[in-house]
């Protein structure tokens, strides 16, 4: 007998060996798991967890600690998976193994309104709630959609710290992102509205288009300040647009002048605010966010809500909630970030 | 002693039984990982020995591993497409367009059939008529057929598919707690294995991978077998972006991006040589279902995704290595057996 032989025999004896073993634990698994099934799942755990687009994301980081505060403060267990990259089917594995487990609750925030939808409804079909939050699935596929922000909300604020700045009367532009952008273009729409009706001696001299490229966003700020020397204010809808805006203001003859402000997140903006270029820019606080919909998460297992327009529930800090149309929570105005609060925050 | 120059050279591997051959296989090792893999998660992971365990897994590695079979057969012959998942992606976005503009789904799915297809014939032709690598190509390609998926529908998504096609992923095996593509499955990894490992075309393609030249001067039609595996990988990956589209209901232009990369991954991993002329089906399949189920585990044991790619990696790097490693010590036994026996017997 060769030694190749011998060691051909020795692996022959071993995978017999695993399989015989794989063969009998089988049996075995299957019936422990009706055991586990049964005794796992007990309503009062609040086993939450948040599913997040994707993970190492600074502002479902930011989401999701709130969650866990709110979570911690009614005693559930909470708990964040998700996927490294954020492809429209990759959440899905996520929440087969989440309905495999039996959780109580699941906070998500879709890649796609569609793909993640018979998932989400196997894990309503055992029993387990369904949140959105951030991103909306369509509405037959969960229970509560948790709303950070409205359209008109977010317009209005924008138009309210521009016109508080430049004492409610001069000319202001807007730095928008391109020509056809949906959301933008909702907002600006509004915002011309709310200035005829409320601030009459505003006069909105031109709509520009950074094209949410930081360089073109940046010529476009230079070009705007050129071509309206009389301008107080710029009101930048975009992240991309009002920091590209604000390193402009920051290193020119401007700054402290001509009044920025818009859609921004802390991190981008802190240098600016810190500097004095920018006094108060505006987003919805991911934290409460996430907050919020933790509280939804356990209304819904508590049964106290079943998500019809309506219901109303508590949310720890944040008061009380009204379900509205399309089992919608909307968290409120956006959130105003000013030089006293963005050490807070880290997104 | 010494044997004459006429005496007939006897083969060390291939005198042994076929059983065990088979046994002492890199395959083999592989489906004994896989089986280990398996014990081992069913023992200690909670809810891995459910039923419904299986349903998740089929349904999760199926376009891994229906990808995995024609691109076994495309690098063993020393080629790459590293365009399939991009022609998943405009498959499910063509499905999803002819759909909407109200064409009858069996019209859009044979459409997209025929894409991929002519996806496939579009690489081979360039890699073998024009005699470009493969690598070039297939990265060139990919970028692609997905800019024409991007481009047919935009950033929207399709998602309104019947639900008499939608069901069919969703429908399990007469009574079990498999899903209904386990039969495609099964179907394709025999139809691949039988032209791989019986057929004279698919011993064909282990010489080309071996050495190209040399099989040509054989008589083998390597263009027309470059042209026929390409073919089956387009015509493979636009199957996947049917199952992909009605799994998912949602067809949109970045569906399966990267998946090209798990794809390879579970074809080395299942002991498939990079530069050709190696690898065999059932080593991919274990390869393939390895790499699901240990996602899967992992996934129930609440390990969180970036340590999984840390592990998954890592077997890979290790699988790898350990080939390598295995086939220099074998060849330098052999090299010290041919030494030892031509040598006189008086030196040694």
């Amino acid at each position: 007998m060769s030694p190749r032989t011998r060691l051909g025999a020795v692996i022959a004896l071993g995978v017999g060996i695993v399989l015989a073993v794989a063969g009998c634990s089988a049996d075995d698994g299957g019936a422990k798991s009706s055991g586990n099934g049964t005794g796992g799942a007990g309503k009062a755990s609040y086993a939450i967890t948040f599913l997040p687009k994707n993970l190492g994301n600074a502002y479902f980081d930011t989401s999701d600690a709130g969650g866990k505060a709110a979570i911690e403060e009614f005693g559930g267990t909470y708990a964040e998976v998700g996927p490294a990259e954020s492809g429209p089917d990759a959440q899905v594995p996520f929440i087969n193994t989440l309905t495999q487990q039996g959780a109580d609750g699941i906070v998500v925030s879709a890649n796609d309104p569609k793909a993640i939808c018979d998932a989400l409804n196997e894990a309503r079909d055992n029993g387990t709630k369904v949140v959105t939050f951030d991103s909306d699935t369509n509405p037959e596929c969960r229970d509560l959609f948790v709303n950070q922000a409205t359209a008109e909300g977010i317009a209005k604020t924008q138009i309210d710290l521009v016109a508080e700045q430049i004492g409610k009367k001069g000319q202001i532009a807007i730095l928008s992102s391109t020509p056809n952008a949906t959301n933008q273009n909702a907002w600006i729409d509004i915002m011309k509205t709310y200035l005829a009706s409320d601030y009459p001696d505003i006069e909105l001299v031109e709509i520009a288009y950074g094209s949410d490229d930081d360089q073109t966003a940046f010529d476009k700020t230079a070009a705007l300040l050129q071509s309206h020397p009389d301008l107080k204010g710029i009101v930048s809808p975009t992240t991309v647009g009002i920091s590209a805006a604000a390193r402009y203001l920051s290193t020119s003859a401007y700054k402290g002048k001509v009044v920025l402000t818009g859609l921004g997140t802390p991190n981008q903006m802190r240098d600016y605010v810190q500097d004095g270029t920018v006094t108060s820019f505006a987003l919805w606080n991911p934290g409460d966010l996430g907050y919020l919909a933790a509280y939804a998460a356990k209304a819904l297992i508590d049964g106290t809500i079943t998500g019809a327009e309506g219901d109303s529930f508590d949310a720890g800090k944040l008061g009380t909630f009204k379900v509205g149309a399309d089992s919608t929570v909307l968290l409120g105005d956006p959130f105003v970030f000013t030089k006293d609060n963005i050490g807070d925050f880290d997104f | 002693m010494t044997p004459g120059p006429q005496a007939p050279r006897r083969y060390a591997d291939s005198a042994r039984p076929w059983w065990q051959r088979m046994l002492v296989s890199r395959d083999a090792a592989m489906i004994a990982v896989l089986a280990l893999t398996v014990v081992v998660a069913l023992a200690t992971v909670d809810n891995f020995s459910s039923p419904v365990t299986a349903t998740y897994l089929v349904l999760d590695v199926a376009p891994i591993v229906m990808l995995a079979l024609p691109m076994t057969l495309v690098i063993i012959t020393g080629e790459i497409d590293l365009s399939v998942a991009s022609t998943v992606g405009l498959s499910s976005v063509l499905i999803g367009a002819l759909y909407q503009a109200g064409l009858p789904m069996a019209v859009a799915v044979a459409v997209a059939l025929a894409a991929g297809l002519l996806a496939g014939l579009v690489n081979g032709l360039l890699v073998t008529v024009v005699g470009l690598p493969s690598l070039a190509v297939t990265i060139g390609t990919l970028a692609l057929y997905r800019g024409l998926a991007v481009g047919v529908l935009g950033t929207a998504a399709v998602t309104d598919f019947p639900d008499s096609w939608t069901g069919l992923v969703k429908a399990k095996l007469f009574g079990t707690v498999l899903p209904l593509v386990t039969v495609l499955l099964v179907v394709l990894a025999l139809v691949f294995a039988v032209v791989l490992h019986l057929t004279s075309f698919g011993r064909g393609l282990y010489a080309i991978g071996l050495s190209n030249d040399t099989a040509v001067f054989s008589g083998v039609g390597v263009r027309r077998a470059k042209i026929l595996l390409f073919m089956a990988t387009g015509f493979t990956a636009a199957l996947v972006g049917v199952y992909y589209t009605l799994r998912y209901g949602s067809a949109r232009g970045d569906n399966a991006s990267g998946m090209e990369l798990s794809v390879i991954a579970a074809v080395l991993l299942g002991g498939v040589s990079i530069f050709g002329g190696r690898g065999a089906i059932p080593g991919v399949l274990a390869g393939a279902f390895l790499i699901g189920v240990l996602a899967s585990a992992l996934r129930l044991a609440g390990i969180t995704s970036d340590v999984i790619s840390i592990l998954t990696g890592s077997l890979l790097v290790l699988s790898v290595v350990l080939t390598s490693v295995l086939s220099w010590v074998t060849r330098r036994r052999q090299t010290a057996a041919a030494k030892r026996s031509v040598q006189p017997p008086h030196e040694g």
